[in-house]
């Protein structure tokens, strides 16, 4: 006594947001039964476990069949098999494509290679994302690093063309390539405490102000590498500590500035030199490749930390940044003031981004 | 050479990866009709080819046309091997062939392979050049037009009904020839979907035929199927309605306006022709074309009995099956009430062919006789049978006379419609059907299918002969079936028996008043009994109508029409199934086919008891759409029937259910069955309320209705003493004379108690209904959700009793509506329509159960008064819109019943007496219509833009829209295998994306030929076989429906109301574009 074959099959494909959800996420058919019969949701319905269990089994065949097609998003508009509102696919692709920022957090900057994907179970386990839904999230990454990796113009416009992603989750996606393509240093002990978000937020700075195409759209370039040129140029800004009177008087101006504004002024006054020099040290040795992976680590260990042992509030740390950078501007022998903008712009969001506990 | 087929191989898209070495495909396309075939270049390496070809041209016969499939063949090109097919695409071009039709197919079409299913997508255009110096009236039937839905459809007015057509081809199945054993599943596979299309097509021409002889232009209610009878051969067979139709409006070639009575010359020869045999039609005015004369000219009516069913097509048949009903009421004429012809008692008496099985005939046709008393004695509310029936045929000699008109005297009075133009149906007598055993064996000669039509002709002979016996003249709703299991065949026919209305044939002025008057009249006129009261075929309890009070009704009434639109109705109405499940043994041969036709007429009783249980547990007293599906397999027999039951306000009021007990001293015995007794009075209190039964109070009524005439009032009186119901209709108390008794002495008694008592309700927000329309509810939003579903249940253990038997299947039904109700939970409130259950017994120890069904929202606001009304206006509204569009029959007959346009080449000079505003609004209303179909063929063509939605409904219309064109049948057959029915999901991955591919090929026909929706889709066919221990398994879908374009009303609201244009068939109808 069994039932041998249970198929419902719309002419409007039916999709129940709820079981899709719980299909991306990664439970069985029976995991799936089991937390829809607990659920308040339906209790109206008064839905038995064996009408639940046909239900889920037809909404998860049909995930499988679109699975095919989610991969390559573009098809789902104009494929024939199902016939899916457009809403819905919408829906249906950015549902598939969204991923656990834990998840996200660990795989960041990770070759997404074979050798991640094998990591995956202790990746899950960590995280406590199913296995199932790793995966699909990994291939995820995987996939749209390589559509993107090759082509031209801006990264987040490629992203949302190509997998007809909302434009936040573009720029999630963005972040993801960006970092799996410059292979940023994320996993060191200090760097734990950032979220995925603290990172997608900087790559987002890097990417629109430190990539070729942040300055000109239609280069041949693409948006997922760092400008070699001003990378190479920013070794200029070394003037900054290494010209003594420049430092000094960069130093007083902050210190005019920032009098009687910020609660950790001594310590500022005290460590101007040493925070300074950090940055601009950052600054200088970006060429190579192996320090520009270690730009987080970096920033971390040379700048924050020590301000945070200092105690800086947030807006201490603003105000300094602010008007560090400003004041560049008024010495009369830095010459570098594009340059420094286009640095210091960036390396504030990041800092001010990652400051917090 | 009368027409040249034109195609062009645009681009393929998705297509899949043939090359495993360069991930990339070799595609070329092969495109053949008949015995030519074209090649396209090969396009090398891409999965997105751009073939963009030459147009390939094929010179072909009209009925070629008819008959083949374009076929398209997609390969990928091998330098060394053999190509490799990927897939193939057939399109049916019949479409083409109708001027109305579609004139151009282009679009993206899923590329299908048996094996693989759809494998990516190609881009064709199509195109037929018809030449029309040749008379194409010999062979082929090019321009007839085939309609899926069984009502008159939407933009068209029946000018004639005709009546009934009927055909059947047969030839070996390709699966059982000996070739078979060597080629691959692949080619099998596609010589079967390409017999079946072949067979189809030839079919469809040659009904189409024999509608050109009788006269009319299409085909309503068209219904083929087929029958794989295995060894014995392949069957397909069709029955429709013949009819004259009419384009109410063409939005899309105006100017073409003519006088409707143009249409009238064919009927007017078939007249002269037939004139001894029907004085009592109306003779029009219209010359004959030259055309019509020569082609009716040899009818004779000395051949009343020439059935010419064979495939011969060397002569045109002359079948005088053509049972029409004027309805064009420009001509003019009379009542008939004449024409003592004698009846075709004679054709009783066919010669039994060799074939059947006599023993297991006679005993069907004892079973089939007493199955039309079970009905009518169930209905008169006593379980217990007497003989009423078997006298009865003689008896209605007299009113036969009475209610004879041209019907009578065709070979088959049959419709195939389940509604009716308003006024068409007078009265409905009741369901009649009849069932016969054949043991199947070899079909020696296709090319003489004689054995099957004259088991056929028998059945239809059976039907013919039950109606008469409920005093009716004709039978509607009409429809034919098959269930197959090894040698033994089950046919079966069912329809309602009725008397039709001999008023169409009247004059157009006088028509204005009739129709005022049916407008007017309570629609309760087809409930009064056809059959004379003195004489019942039956014992029945009859009462006054509880509208009019002038007629007999009977007690409860069982059709298997729609509810028709003018029927008054109390409450809402809800889908009623009866189910049963009876074991048999295992048999050969003839015992076989004994031991079933031995166990039918028990089945056929108990299905009709559990109805009427239910029924009346409903609290209602009407059955509608009523259609019972008796399926045979090796050890058992499956009996599924449904239908919605409905309150007619003009039926008494049902009785309540009694429960009596065999041993009255046992106190706990008592105990139970009062118990049970409360529960039954329970759920009839609870289903009143659910279904909003409150039948109105009757000392209103009385005030209310226009008080009757002293006679009539005392009539009525004298009803109420004879009845003594009326007081009992208001409560539901046991002990009434009225009350249903049910006597629980055994344990079948109980079984049916329960059964009653566990069908679950539906949820709250949903109704079901298995007819088009749900009584109660009109005001439908334009969501809807068509779907189908499929179960198969495997039952492990072997020795299931009846009643275990019959649990499992009342329980696999229930749950599966179950099932569905909850997925369709988001669309609440709303209705589930035209309910469409199928069962078979593929195996030994499964039982298959296939729903389609459209779920439908409404809108629960508007209060159900109101809705009542607006949509009785809307209907009046619409009516009367119709006439005025037509400027028929007020102003036509004021203006132009004389008009000299009454020639039928008068289709040029049309618009010459035309009122010159009517062309002038005629084309400002064309600018919209217009706009919309370019916007339409715009986005199909455009690639990569989103696919175009196609609606798919088995209903007859979209609500809240209007269908503006009809493009043509659509008529699908599709085979699908796999030997990786694992890696495919199992049995349930196989057929869901089997399922879905069927659909999206429906699709993309409908999209290609410019439609946006599939309207009466009908699932005819899901044949599922399989084989888990060898990975395989098989599965045939036969789909059918009509292309159409819709605009949503609200679209249509800007423009102005549509004029006149409706464009006469008769001399038009062949000419393609």
């Amino acid at each position: 006594m069994s039932m041998e074959l249970d198929v419902f099959v719309g002419n409007t494909t039916i999709i129940d947001e709820e079981v899709y959800q719980l299909w991306l996420d990664g439970h069985s058919v029976s995991d799936a039964v089991r937390m829809r019969l607990e659920s308040d949701a339906l209790s109206e319905c008064e839905a038995s476990g064996e009408v639940l269990h046909s239900d889920t089994m037809d909404q998860y065949r049909t995930f499988q069949m679109c699975e095919r097609l989610l991969h390559c998003p573009s098809k789902l508009a104009n494929q024939l098999l199902f016939q899916i509102p457009a809403h819905r696919q919408a829906m249906l692709i950015e549902r598939y494509y969204e991923f656990d920022h834990t998840f996200a957090r660990e795989v960041l900057g990770k070759k997404l290679s074979k050798g991640t994907k094998k990591d995956l179970d202790d990746i899950s386990l960590k995280t406590g994302v199913a296995l199932k839904s790793c995966r699909r999230q990994f291939d995820n990454f995987k996939r749209v690093f390589k559509v993107v990796e090759e082509l031209k113009g801006p990264l987040v416009e490629n992203v949302q063309h190509h997998f007809l992603l909302s434009d936040s989750l573009a720029r999630d996606y963005a972040a993801v390539v960006f970092f799996a393509n410059s292979r940023f240093e994320t996993g060191k002990r200090k760097l734990q405490y950032l979220s995925f978000q603290d990172f997608a937020f900087c790559a987002g700075q890097l990417i629109s102000y430190w990539t070729v195409g942040a300055v000109d759209n239609m280069m041949e370039d693409m948006d997922v590498d760092l400008e070699k040129e001003f990378l190479h140029d920013l070794k200029d800004l070394k003037v900054l500590v290494n010209d003594k009177d420049m430092l000094d008087q960069h130093k007083s101006l902050v210190c005019y500035q920032l009098k009687g504004k910020i609660k950790a002024f001594s310590e500022m006054e005290a460590n101007f030199k040493n925070l300074s020099r950090a940055l601009i040290n950052i600054a200088s040795k970006l060429t190579n490749t192996k320090d520009v992976r270690d730009l987080f680590i970096d920033l971390v260990e040379k700048f924050i930390e020590p301000c945070r042992s200092d105690k800086w509030t947030v807006g201490d740390l603003t105000l300094f940044l602010t008007h560090y950078t400003s004041t560049a501007h008024t010495l009369e022998m830095f010459r570098f003031q594009i340059l420094w903008e286009r640095y210091m712009g960036v390396i504030k969001s990041c800092i001010l981004k990652m400051y917090h506990d | 050479m009368p027409g040249k087929l034109k195609a062009k191989i645009v681009a393929g898209r998705h297509l899949p990866v043939m090359d495993r070495a360069s991930d990339l495909t070799d595609a070329f396309v092969e495109v053949k009709f008949g015995n030519t075939t074209f090649k396209t270049d090969v396009y090398p390496k891409s999965l997105n080819p751009q073939w963009n070809s030459e147009w390939f041209k094929f010179e072909v016969d009209d009925e070629d046309l008819q008959d083949e499939p374009l076929q398209i063949t997609v390969l990928d090109h091998d330098t060394y091997s053999a190509n490799d097919a990927i897939g193939k695409v057939y399109i049916d071009i019949d479409p083409l062939l109708s001027s109305e039709a579609a004139t151009v197919i282009s679009g993206w079409f899923p590329i299908y392979d048996t094996i693989h299913g759809i494998r990516g997508e190609i881009n064709v255009l199509v195109k037929v050049e018809l030449f029309n110096d040749l008379n194409r009236f010999r062979q082929s039937s090019c321009g007839v037009k085939f309609f899926c839905t069984t009502s008159i459809p939407r933009c068209y007015r029946a000018v004639m009904v005709h009546g009934f057509v009927e055909e059947l081809v047969v030839n070996e199945d390709p699966e059982y020839q000996w070739i078979d054993r060597i080629r691959t599943p692949r080619a099998s596979n596609e010589a079967r979907q390409r017999l079946i299309s072949l067979m189809s097509g030839e079919l469809q021409r040659k009904i189409g035929l024999k509608v050109l002889e009788m006269g009319g232009n299409a085909v309503v209610g068209y219904l083929q199927c087929f029958d794989l009878e295995g060894e014995s051969g392949l069957v397909v067979r069709a029955i429709g309605t013949a009819c004259t139709l009419d384009k109410l409006s063409n939005t899309y070639t105006p100017a073409t306006a003519i006088n409707p009575c143009n249409s009238s010359p064919s009927k007017d020869i078939k007249e002269a022709g037939f004139g001894e045999e029907a004085p009592g039609v109306p003779l029009s005015s219209g010359p004959p074309t030259p055309l019509r004369a020569q082609t009716f000219s040899s009818f004779s009516p000395s051949k009343s009995y020439s059935r010419q069913s064979s495939s011969s097509d060397t002569e045109l048949s002359l079948t005088p099956k053509t049972a029409r009903i004027c309805l064009s009421p420009s001509s003019p004429t009379l009542q008939s009430k004449s024409s003592p012809i004698p009846t075709t008692k004679a054709l009783r008496s066919t010669t039994p062919p060799p074939l059947h099985v006599s023993q297991s005939d006679t005993a069907m046709l004892r079973k089939s006789v007493s199955f039309s008393e079970d009905l009518l004695l169930a209905a008169s509310g006593m379980g217990s049978g007497g003989s009423a029936g078997k006298e009865a045929g003689p008896l209605k000699a007299l009113l036969r006379q009475q209610t004879q008109t041209a019907l009578e005297q065709r070979e088959f009075p049959f419709f195939t419609l389940t509604s009716f133009p308003p006024g068409f149906l007078l009265h409905v007598g009741g369901v009649v059907s009849a069932r016969s055993v054949k043991l199947l064996d070899r079909i020696h000669n296709p090319d003489e299918p004689e054995t099957r039509d004259a088991w056929w002709e028998e059945i239809r002979q059976e039907i013919k002969s039950h109606a008469k016996a409920l005093g009716c003249h004709a039978v509607v709703g009409y429809s034919e079936s098959t269930s197959i299991c090894e040698e033994v065949c089950i046919l079966s026919a069912s329809g309602t028996a009725a008397i039709l209305s001999s008023r169409f044939m009247q004059d157009s002025a006088l028509d204005t008043e009739h129709r005022f008057e049916d407008l007017m009249s309570p629609g309760c006129a087809f409930c009064h009994i056809p059959y004379d009261e003195l004489n019942m075929p039956f014992p029945a309890q009859l009462t006054y109508c509880h509208c009019c009070r002038r007629y007999k009704v009977p007690d409860v009434l069982f059709t298997t029409i729609d509810l028709p639109t003018e029927a008054n109705v109390t409450g809402k109405g809800c889908l009623i199934q009866a189910r049963l499940c009876r074991t048999k043994k295992k048999a050969q041969g003839e015992g076989n086919a004994t031991a079933i036709s031995n166990l039918l007429p028990f089945l056929e009783y108990e299905l009709h008891t559990q109805l009427m249980n239910k029924l009346k547990l409903r609290s209602m007293n009407a059955l509608f759409g009523l259609r019972i599906q008796i399926s045979v397999g090796e050890n058992m027999l499956l009996g599924l029937a449904s239908a919605t039951g409905v309150y007619l306000t003009a039926l008494p009021s049902p009785g309540g259910i009694q429960i009596a007990g065999k041993t009255p001293s046992d106190i706990t015995y008592e105990q139970h069955i009062s118990n049970m007794q409360k529960k039954i009075n329970d759920t009839i209190a609870k289903n009143k309320e659910l279904y909003e039964i409150n039948p109105p109070d009757l000392v209103e009524e009385v005030i209310g209705s226009p008080i009757p005439e002293p006679r009539q009032r005392s009539r009525l009186f004298r009803s109420h003493s004879e009845s003594s119901d009326e007081v009992s209709e208001l409560d539901l108390s046991h002990g009434k004379k009225d009350a249903f008794v049910l006597e629980i002495d055994d344990t079948d008694a109980v079984e049916d108690i329960h059964s009653l008592l566990t069908d679950a309700p539906t949820p709250p927000g949903f109704y079901s209904c298995n007819t088009e329309i749900m009584p109660g509810i009109y005001n439908w939003t334009s969501a809807l959700q068509m779907f189908t579903s499929v179960r198969v249940f495997r039952l492990s253990n072997v020795n299931l009793t009846n009643q275990g038997l019959n649990k499992v299947f009342n329980d696999l039904c229930e749950n599966l509506l179950k099932s569905l109700y909850f997925k369709l939970r988001s669309m609440v409130p709303c209705c589930l329509c035209h309910v469409n259950f199928t069962v078979a017994v593929p195996e030994d120890e499964l039982i298959q159960v296939a729903v389609t069904a459209v779920a439908m929202s409404f809108d629960k606001d508007q209060t159900q008064e109101n809705g009542r009304q607006s949509i009785d206006k809307n209907l009046m509204k619409a009516i009367t819109e119709n006439e005025d569009q037509l400027q028929f029959p007020l102003e036509l007959s004021a203006e132009s019943s004389s008009n000299p346009l009454n020639s039928a080449k008068g289709l040029s000079e049309v618009s010459g007496p035309l009122p010159s505003a009517r062309v002038s609004s005629l084309e400002k209303a064309s600018p919209l219509p217009e706009g919309r179909s370019r916007s339409l063929r715009s986005n199909r063509s455009y690639a990569g833009s989103s696919v175009t939605v196609v609606k798919m409904t088995p209903l007859s219309f979209i609500p809240g829209t209007k269908i503006i064109k009809y493009l043509g049948i659509i008529n699908m057959f599709f085979i699908r295998e796999t030997t990786s029915l694992r890696e495919e999901g199992g049995v349930s991955g196989f057929l869901h994306s089997f399922i879905a591919e069927v659909f999206a090929m429906v699709r993309a026909h409908v999209a290609a030929l410019g439609g946006n929706a599939v309207v009466s889709y009908n699932m005819k066919e899901c044949v599922f076989m399989e084989n888990p221990n060898k990975n395989q398994a098989q599965c045939l879908i036969n789909v059918s429906g009509d292309a159409v374009i819709f605009v949503r009303e609200s679209e249509l609201e800007a423009t102005p109301p549509q004029p006149h244009s409706a464009s006469a068939q008769t001399s038009s109808s062949g000419e393609g574009t």
